[in-house]
């Protein structure tokens, strides 16, 4: 089926977008192709969240076009999304599955809940209220609520920001998971570390602007702009 | 007065004292329902859409929450009465004119209070309800359910302020002794008689009984709350 219907590559191509005047991004190109994780780097407030929003079709351009597979508007329903601070329905843990389940028009059964939440290793708190599990369990059950729409591509803002070391290798091992099994990751992060352990594919924001974008080996040893030298050394602060 | 006589109709099952209990209680609580079946979705509509005048539909509802009860008693009163143009159903002095009155009442309570309850909601909600593609009618139904907890209260508001009511029911009721006669309206004219063992009696029962809904609602919220979250 994933064959048939594909949203992957995505195009940006002279992607600009602007809130009340103020310009977010400014005539960005590039494409998401199939493969391992594409991590978007940036320091805070360089238009991460909003590159993610638009290529999740949350948003749309202010100028400039964005293409799935060749067509405007692809396929909402191959697309997922995990944001920075999870939202948990006011249910429980399995509860919160069974709900996104339904809501990508899948059965709820016992069986399909039970594995989702085992691919997050959460099995134990399925009865547990959502709202009162840890940070790093909340980010695993928004990755199992994400992965039950079955998507082709799983879109992941800053999901480790807030969690301590133990709690982001276990978003961190989910994550690889996912992406081995043919999910096509795309994060957004300010984590060096966190990006050259997952990178596949790093792209670089600065101010709205994609100063570089590449693979990670030639990124990280060879940065071709001032901006990426600047922000692999720790300098560039925003 | 005689605070012993009180206590006395109530423990002794006072037949009188408990059919006004009786009638007050199906009459406040057929209200809340239907303006809980008309300002719930109401609300949750307006919380959920843009349209042209939703700021003044929202400054609308939230003028009626204060709406003087005697003003809302005659207007149901001019529609009901004979000459009104809901005359020819004869629904005047009957309990069926108590709970229209006391619905049309509490309805812009119950929307306001609910809109604004959802729409917090909603911020929260929002931006992961469409990320997880789910349709409007699935979102309202999403929020009501997940308000759960703080719609009882909005419900709650609304069945204290019809269960303390006088004058609309007063107005539309007519205090008809063992057919329109409830509690409020009963300590009214009880006082004004002089009998003031019946007035106290009916008065502590009807705290007792906004007090036990509401130690009731509490009692299950928090229960939930430890539940599902």
């Amino acid at each position: 089926m994933r064959a048939l219907a594909s949203d992957l590559p995505i195009r940006f191509e002279g992607v600009s977008f602007s809130v009340r005047g103020t310009a977010i991004l400014k005539n960005i190109s590039f494409s998401l192709l199939k493969g391992g994780p594409a991590i978007i780097l940036g320091p805070n407030g360089s238009g991460k969240t909003t590159v993610l929003k638009l290529a999740m079709g949350l948003l749309e351009p202010t100028s400039g076009s964005i293409v799935w597979a060749g067509h405007a508007g692809g396929i909402f329903d191959r697309r997922a999304f995990v944001f920075q601070r999870p939202v948990m329905l006011r249910r429980t843990a399995g509860a919160n599955i069974a709900y996104a389940l339904r809501a990508a028009g899948k059965p709820a059964t016992e069986a399909r809940v039970t594995h989702l939440l085992d691919t997050v290793g959460l099995a134990g708190v399925r009865t547990h209220p959502a709202r009162k599990l840890s940070g790093g369990e909340q980010q695993r059950l928004a990755l199992a609520k994400a992965m039950a729409r079955d998507p082709e591509i799983l879109f992941l803002d800053e999901p480790t920001a807030s969690l301590d070391p133990a709690a982001t290798k276990a978003v961190e091992d989910s994550i690889c998971r996912f992406s081995v099994c043919g999910t096509k990751i795309v994060m957004a992060t300010h984590d060096l570390a966190q990006a050259r352990r997952l990178a596949a594919y790093v792209l670089l924001l600065v101010n709205g602007r994609l100063v570089e974008h590449g693979p990670p080996c030639e990124f990280f040893d060879h940065p071709q702009t001032e901006e990426a030298k600047r922000f692999l050394a720790g300098e560039l602060v925003i | 007065m005689n605070d012993a006589n009180a206590f006395d109709l109530i423990l002794s099952g006072d037949a009188t004292l408990f059919a006004i209990v009786a009638l007050s209680l199906e009459v406040t609580l057929l209200a809340t329902f239907f303006a809980a079946v008309a300002g719930l979705p109401f609300g949750a509509f307006v919380a959920l859409t843009r349209f042209p005048g939703r700021g003044a539909i929202i400054v609308l509802l939230n003028g009626m929450m204060g709406l003087p009860p005697v003003v809302v008693g005659l207007l149901i009163y001019l529609f009901l009465s004979r000459s009104g143009p809901l005359g020819q159903f004869g629904l005047l002095y009957t309990p069926q004119a108590m709970i229209i009155a006391q619905a049309v009442l509490i309805t812009p309570i119950i929307a306001a209070l609910s809109r604004q309850v959802i729409e917090d909601l909603w911020e929260e909600y929002r931006e992961e309800l469409t990320a997880m593609g789910v349709k409007p009618f699935g979102r309202i139904a999403t929020l009501l359910v997940d308000a759960r907890y703080s719609l009882v209260t909005v419900l709650l508001a609304g069945f204290g302020r019809a269960a303390a009511e006088v004058g609309t029911v007063m107005i539309v009721g007519g205090n008809i002794e063992g057919y329109t006669r409830v509690m409020t309206t009963a300590i009214a004219l009880e006082t004004s008689k002089g009998n003031l063992a019946l007035a106290v009696g009916l008065g502590l029962v009807l705290i007792s009984i906004i007090m036990a809904v509401n130690a009731a609602a509490w009692g299950l919220r928090h229960w939930s709350e430890s539940r599902a979250g």
